[in-house]
């Protein structure tokens, strides 16, 4: 099991890729990072707010409402944050559609990151809120995978499942999978709560304890994850094992009896 | 022993080993007379028919893999922290049985497999036995002289779903608990006895630290030696009565056809044995069941969405899951009916099917010895009920599975659950009526194959310009077969007056049983099957092709 | 069955004369045209009359048994030579053990093939000729039975057990009886269910502790829209009754806007607005947590039970039979939150008792 810990490091290299590539584009991502690194370049801050306000007008305006502080079709963004603009407009969840069903999906982001990061400047500058994560918070470093699992358990599994595979919830609305999502975005989630997901923020459950269960989930619900026993049939547990075993186990001995009891060809008739 | 060795060496003049431990062993067991009756035993071919073996086979893989596991697993609740070598669970706490499970699976070389095997082959042997029940019940096999045998194979099934859930539930997983919590749950339900049942059940308090050890006995060795009695019962039982088989040339109730045990059915039945045992092995080196290391240990404060039970629990799960919530409070006293009537409808549904044979020989009056099948078409009513019975199982199945229904077909869970509310009712019926018309059209098709002969597709003109389709007239075969089976008179309630004239009163019992006995056989309810006369009648009206 | 390509008038003629012996067979005449024509005659496979074909068989069923031997000689090189812990990707499957695959593939081959073997020798060189077999009635012949029943009664009268009944009453009784030490013996099973089930470890005054970060709470901690898990102070993970008290007193701690709280009796047991209830569903015991946070209902993944936290966590959906006990909760002088004392009513399940 080694290779589970090797392999930690695998995504970090693909994330500081991408941040590499983040930093060439706009060299925006600095001006956004938390407080530490905040006291930057004012001017830029203020052009991304500025840059930030005009797309909010044109793409999100029509129901936020102009100057954020919501309307019957969309709720006040007055200090929800930079954090839930990234996690809402990262995955394309908004702009949401004009027809909604129970709840708004994930969709094709249609921004770049930079001129997310511009949307979440000019939200949070309307109120304070939950920053934008840093990598060093939802990376893998000194993160501790079992502890991560059990508070995965506690506090997600009864929506997402054990191992995030997602589930339902009432009227249609559901939990998603979490394969493969941005761990910024997971902890973005956890911070500010999207849609009727309850927030678990950092007073009642740690950055260390985000960190943990972001390890947990990328060691059991990537791409990556072994699974020993072969076929993970969708990790949704004995319904869809039910389903294989009449299908494919008692399909496949029926194909076998009947090959077993039907009549062995007779020789043509001279 | 091969024939040829032991032919040539008798020739030798002196018996060969085989030969001579053969009856050393029947001068102390009478092994000979045994073996006359059941050597050359005949049994018919029909891949229905293998179903039973299907499951006698998965029963057996249970055993053996169960044995292996046995020497692996350790059943207690005691606490422990692990440090085995799965990394995302390592220095939890969690109980022995749940480690000892990840120890088979991981550090055990072929624990998984094994385990994997035992898990995948009680899935098959319960879908089996559901398969076994139905093909039997679809064909009437269990008349006189089987109703007996179908209660066996009735307990097996039943024990079987007993004994899966308590293996299921040994690993202490967090799944597996969530189900035991459940089961608890339902326990609670009972009146006045459900409290002291619980706690008599885990030794006090929910979970307590006794119910691993206390369903490991129950599962590998009450339930399953019942079972292994059941099954030699009804082994006993196939050979003793000797296989039905299908109407059919040659085949009458007095016989039966096919062949011999020596040599082709030993080679059959044993191929088959390992046929479902290599395919169950491949399916368990290809697919993963029950990763209790990503379901994580069990704590009564945790839970995961899509909690299910494994398939033949889904049943009662799905029963539980539509039931509305309701609550008796009366007297300082609380009546669970929310809980309590779904677990007295599980045993009433199943005890329906046990009780079948009972009730259909009731109704016919037969008590002859059935070994011809029927063909589901021949009858209708018996088939319909079935398929209604059916339907009824499958909509709780789905009921029971609603969640992951609605997150796979983007449904809402509450319409999923007022959908199965409803069609556990009206589903039955509509499944009722549509099977008894297809049955009794079916059956009409028959009887204008067996009058005007079987239509050929080829298109003749007449020489008046009129188009005619060739119907081919049925073999001798073929007539006989589709004519072969009985039909039952509606049962009418006998004299009413005795040969003396005096009045008698006529019973509750009997009036019910006629008017069940004209739903069944009454007009309408099944096609009369052409007569001599009327076939010959046609035959010799339009004569040759 | 091929029975088409026989002419109709060689049916009967041809059968086998063993066969003929069996059934009841009729030829099809005038008088019924449906009578059965008895089994139709043994038709030969081409390994019956074509050596060839034969031994082709033979070659296949040998060709099978050896693929077996192969199979297991590689299960064994499989089981030395593989480390349990080395995963492999397979397409399409994924990454999986190689232990457990390679294992499995040669033993099912193994299997697989051994039964592959037997049936196609059965199938294409053993005798497939049909044999009939005659049934005989389940019941005794009369006689027989007859003479069993004048047996019983002969035993019955030798052992005079109708005529002195005080030996059969009392043997009755005895046997009744002897089972009930069976019973009784079962007693110790587990304790008597008292008042177990309608007390938690919650008390006046005990601490609400964080379930991940194992620190007590305070309001300011709580964010309308968060949920938080709490144990009762004093409880450790590693405590021997650890599972069975956190079974009664998980609690599952959200925040609500007060003038959303709609039930009043909610809004005087909670605190600014933070509520408190038990985890465990009063349907059958699931750890009740899936919250919306939005609608305010949360949800039960076992069976679907939905309660509205904003409304006195009535049921508003599923098999539950009534609302979700609520902890009264308030604020210590250090300005922690902690309990105002035991739930009123048993947690979990309904019971016959719980009234």
């Amino acid at each position: 099991m080694k290779k589970l810990s090797a392999r930690r490091r695998h995504p970090l290299a693909a994330l500081v890729v991408l941040l590499l590539a983040l930093a060439c584009t706009g060299g925006l991502y600095a001006a956004f990072a938390p407080a530490s690194k905040a006291q930057a370049d004012e001017t830029a801050q203020s052009l991304a707010i500025e840059e930030g306000k005009k797309l909010y007008a044109v793409g999100c305006a029509s129901c936020h409402g102009t100057g954020g502080q919501g309307s019957s079709d969309g709720p006040s963004l007055v200090g929800v944050g930079a954090a839930a603009v990234d996690f809402q407009v990262g995955t394309g969840r908004m702009p949401a559609a004009t027809s909604q069903g129970a709840q708004v999906p994930k969709k094709k982001v249609i921004y770049t990151q930079a001129q997310i990061d511009q949307l979440a400047a000019y939200i949070a500058s309307l109120g304070a809120g939950p920053t934008v994560p840093t990598e060093a918070e939802y990376g893998p470093e000194g993160a501790d995978i079992a502890k991560g699992g059990d508070l995965f358990r506690t506090n997600c599994a009864q929506c997402h499942n054990f191992t995030g595979k997602g589930g339902a919830l009432t009227n249609g609305k559901y939990a998603p999978d979490l394969e493969d999502v941005d761990p910024k975005h997971i902890y973005e989630a956890m911070q500010t709560g999207p849609q009727n997901m309850p927030s678990f923020p950092d007073t009642t459950l740690s950055e260390q304890n985000k960190k943990d269960i972001i390890a947990y989930l990328h060691a059991v619900n990537s791409d990556e994850t072994v699974n020993p026993g072969g076929l993970e049939l969708g990790g949704l547990g004995p319904v869809s094992e039910g389903l294989f075993a009449w299908i494919f186990g008692l399909g496949a001995l029926i194909a076998v009896a009947v090959w077993v009891a039907a009549r062995t060809a007779k020789a043509k008739k001279s | 022993m091969s024939t040829t060795e032991t032919t040539e060496s008798r020739e030798r003049g002196k018996a060969p080993a085989g030969e001579r431990i053969a009856d050393w062993a029947d001068g102390r067991l009478g092994i000979y007379s045994l073996a006359k009756a059941n050597m050359r035993k005949i049994f018919p071919d029909h891949w229905s028919f293998m179903l039973g073996e299907v499951c006698l086979y998965s029963f057996l893989i249970i055993i053996l893999t169960g044995v292996y596991l046995t020497l692996f697993f350790h059943p207690s609740m005691n606490e422990v922290e692990y440090h085995g070598s799965y990394v995302p669970l390592q220095g939890q706490l969690m109980s022995e049985a749940f480690s000892s499970t990840l120890h088979i699976s991981f550090d055990v070389r072929g624990g998984l497999l094994i385990r994997q095997i035992h898990h995948w082959a009680a899935l098959i042997f319960l879908a089996g036995m559901f398969v076994h029940m139905m093909r039997v019940f679809f064909t009437g096999a269990f008349r006189k002289p089987r109703e007996i045998n179908w209660l066996f194979g009735f307990l097996l099934f039943v024990l079987g779903m007993f004994t899966g859930f308590t293996g299921y539930s040994l690993p202490d997983d967090l799944l597996s608990g969530t189900g035991v919590r459940f089961t608890q749950g339902a326990i609670l339900s009972m009146p006045i006895v459900g409290t002291y049942i619980s706690m008599f059940l885990f030794g006090g308090e929910f979970p307590g630290h006794d119910f691993v050890a206390r369903f490991y006995s129950i599962h590998i060795l009450l339930l399953p030696g019942i079972m292994l009695g059941l099954v030699v019962g009804h082994l006993i039982l196939v050979f003793y009565h000797k296989h039905t088989q299908f109407a059919g040339p040659g085949k009458s109730n007095k016989n039966v056809v096919g062949m011999p045990l020596l040599p082709v059915y030993m080679a059959k039945a044993g191929g088959f044995f390992f046929l479902v045992f290599g395919v169950i092995a491949v399916i368990s080196a290809i697919t993963q069941i029950n990763p209790v290391w990503a379901i994580g240990p069990y704590r009564p404060d945790q839970v995961s969405t899509g909690a299910q039970p494994d398939w033949y629990m889904g049943f009662a799960e799905g029963l539980i899951r539509f039931m509305p919530g309701w609550e008796i409070n009366l007297w300082g006293h609380t009546l669970v009916l929310g809980v309590f009537i779904p677990l007295v409808l599980f045993g009433v549904v199943l005890a329906a099917l046990a009780a079948y044979p009972f009730i259909e020989s009731w109704i016919t009056g037969d008590k002859r010895e059935h070994h011809i099948l029927d063909r589901p078409r021949n009858a209708p009513t018996r088939t319909a009920l079935g398929v209604a019975w059916v339907t009824m199982y499958m909509i709780t199945l789905v009921g029971g599975g609603n969640d992951l229904w609605a997150t796979h077909f983007h449904l809402s869970i509450n319409s999923i659950t007022w959908f199965v509310r409803i069609f556990f009712f009206v589903g039955p019926v509509i499944a009722y009526i549509l099977t008894k018309r297809i049955c009794l059209g079916l059956q009409r098709r028959d009887r204008d194959k067996v009058l005007h002969g079987r239509e050929t597709g080829t298109i003749k003109r007449l020489p008046h310009g009129e188009f005619i389709e060739i119907h081919e007239p049925l073999s001798q075969e073929q007539l006989h077969t589709l004519t072969a089976h009985e039909q039952y008179e509606p049962a009418a309630i006998g004299a009413t007056v005795d040969e003396n004239g005096v009045e008698r009163k006529v019973k509750g019992s009997e009036k019910l049983r006629a008017k069940i006995s004209d739903a069944y056989f009454g007009e309408d309810q099944q096609i009369p099957k052409p007569s001599v006369e009327e076939y010959k009648e046609i035959t010799s009206g339009h004569g040759h092709h | 069955m091929s029975s088409q390509d026989i002419p109709e008038e060689n049916v009967p003629a041809e059968r086998d004369a063993h066969e003929g012996a069996h059934g009841a067979v009729s030829v099809a005449d005038e008088k019924n045209p449906f009578a059965d024509p008895g089994l139709p005659p043994h038709e030969h496979r081409i390994q019956d009359i074509d050596e060839r074909a034969a031994k082709r068989s033979e070659r296949a069923v040998a060709f099978l048994f050896t693929v077996s031997m192969l199979a297991t000689v590689g299960f064994i090189a499989s089981y030395v030579t593989i480390p349990a812990d080395r995963s492999i990707f397979v397409f399409p499957i994924g990454h999986l053990s190689a232990l457990n695959f390679a294992l499995g593939l040669t033993l099912g081959t193994a299997l697989f093939t051994i039964g592959a073997g037997a049936v196609h020798w059965a199938r294409t060189l053993m005798s497939d000729v049909e044999v009939a077999d005659d049934r005989h009635p389940i019941a005794a012949p009369p006689e027989v039975r007859a003479k069993v029943h004048a047996d019983f009664k002969a035993g019955a009268t030798e052992s005079a057990i109708g005529r002195r009944k005080l030996i059969r009453n009392t043997m009755f009784g005895a046997l009744t009886l002897v089972p009930l030490s069976g019973v009784v013996l079962l007693r110790d099973l587990g304790p008597l269910p008292e008042d177990k089930l309608r007390h938690t470890l919650w008390a006046k005054g005990k601490l609400l502790v964080n379930m991940n970060t194992d620190e007590p709470l305070r309001p300011s901690d709580v964010a309308v829209g968060s949920l938080t898990f709490c144990k009762p102070e004093g409880l450790e993970e590693h405590d021997e009754d650890f599972q069975n008290e956190i079974a009664k007193a998980a609690l599952m701690i959200v925040r609500l806007q007060p003038d959303d709280i709609k039930d009043k009796q909610e809004l005087e047991w909670s605190h600014e607005g933070i509520v408190a209830y038990s985890k465990i569903c009063t349907h059958v015991g699931c750890p009740i947590s899936l919250y919306e946070q939005q609608t305010h209902h949360v949800l039960c993944p076992c069976h679907q039970s939905t309660f509205d936290l904003s409304d006195g966590a009535k049921v508003i959906f599923g098999p539950a039979g009534h609302a979700l006990p609520q902890l009264r909760i308030g604020v210590n002088d250090e300005g922690y939150l902690e309990a105002l004392g035991d739930f009123e009513e048993p947690v979990g399940p309904a019971f016959w008792e719980r009234g």
